[in-house]
């Protein structure tokens, strides 16, 4: 099967501190991928090299087989771990500029998660609560016709009947020419939706491989594993 | 669903399958859903569906048409034998349990006995 991305002896560091350390990932088309980690494990670090924020400090990305760019900007649909709409935008606004930047937006499909989600265009971006605008960010990012979602903590900070929303809207637009890569610490809601996890601890990759396979070979839920590796940690939000 | 037993997830929605064929909830020849519909009514990853219906068709329990969908098999030998083998493992699960609590046969026998007595005076 094709790689949608390649991630090959990737290490960034910010002056002395290694942020992420001879990192090596394939995605395959297709495939949900779930990024797992307390906070400080490097998940955003990667993320944003991924989507060009970042350079990284040695190794190489690829995706669709292009260097991190223009191209590969134009492919990778992103959803940041927080609001990034003006204020004074109505959701109607924020759709036009969507439709202004990325070629792939579809209008109807947006649409579409709108009524899903139950929000409204004339809805103004200050007045949503939090999980209206998780909904509305995840909206807009899935409405694009991407070759790799990437989704930043999607679920953190909602309610249940949100967070279930919110689940249904990734599994309905799950799609076999793209890939999805998610990353969250809320792993028991999210594994029955992963394909495959990564286990990142202080910026190197502890654990990794198929959900199922995982499974198996412990006889442990994901979300126990996670717990396990984590545990001595102590980290709360797990 | 929740999928907490510690299996695989696509186990676990074999068995789900397996025990609605078992109780007739679902009958030979009847379509199951498809690999989409069961996702997002299960809340599970499609890979993990398609997962399951393979695992099924390789124990025989379904076929697959090409274009038309997954179909429980119209052997219905197969059904009975999933059935009795259900039933099987059910039945050494309580007695394995039931001796872990110090029962033996007679008492437990008794204990049956009872429950079925109860059961049909109801």
């Amino acid at each position: 099967m094709k790689n949608i991305v390649e991630i090959k002896g990737l290490t960034k560091k910010y002056f002395n501190k290694v942020a992420l350390n001879n990192i090596n990932l394939n995605i395959e088309e297709g495939r949900v991928v779930g990024v797992l980690g307390p906070n400080g494990s490097g998940k955003t670090t990667l993320i944003k090299i991924l989507t060009g924020l970042l350079r990284q400090t040695a190794g190489e990305v690829f995706i669709d087989g292009k260097p991190v760019g223009v191209y590969t900007k134009s492919i990778v649909s992103y959803l940041p771990d927080r609001n990034f709409l003006y204020k004074w935008m109505k959701i109607e606004d924020a759709m036009n500029l969507y439709k202004d930047f990325y070629a792939d937006f579809d209008e109807g499909k947006f649409n579409d998660l709108l009524t899903f989600m139950k929000l409204e265009k004339s809805m103004r971006i200050d007045a949503l609560s939090k999980g209206m605008h998780e909904k509305l960010n995840l909206s807009l990012v899935l409405a694009r016709n991407a070759k790799l979602y990437i989704l930043d903590e999607p679920i953190a900070g909602v309610d249940p009947v949100a967070r279930d929303q919110i689940l249904d809207a990734i599994i309905n637009n799950y799609n076999e020419k793209s890939s999805m890569l998610i990353t969250t610490h809320l792993v028991r809601d999210m594994e029955s939706i992963l394909d495959e996890v990564v286990f990142l601890k202080e910026g190197n990759i502890i654990l990794q491989g198929n959900a199922e396979a995982l499974r198996e070979e412990r006889g442990k839920q994901i979300d126990d594993i996670y717990k396990e590796v984590f545990g001595e940690w102590g980290d709360s939000n797990a | 669903m929740d999928f907490n037993e510690n299996l695989p997830i696509y186990m676990q929605i074999m068995n789900l399958i397996k025990s609605k064929m078992a109780a007739g909830e679902i009958n030979g020849g009847d379509k199951l859903p498809s690999v989409r519909e069961l996702s997002k009514e299960l809340k599970v990853n499609p890979n993990t569906i398609q997962r399951a219906y393979q695992e099924l068709e390789r124990e025989e329990l379904v076929f697959t048409q090409r274009g038309m969908g997954t179909f429980v098999t119209e052997d219905i030998e197969v059904i009975k034998n999933l059935r009795k083998n259900m039933a099987t493992d059910l039945v050494n699960r309580f007695f394995m349990e039931m001796k872990k609590l110090g029962f033996n046969s007679t008492e437990v026998k008794n204990i049956v006995l009872d429950w079925i007595e109860g059961e049909e005076r109801e």
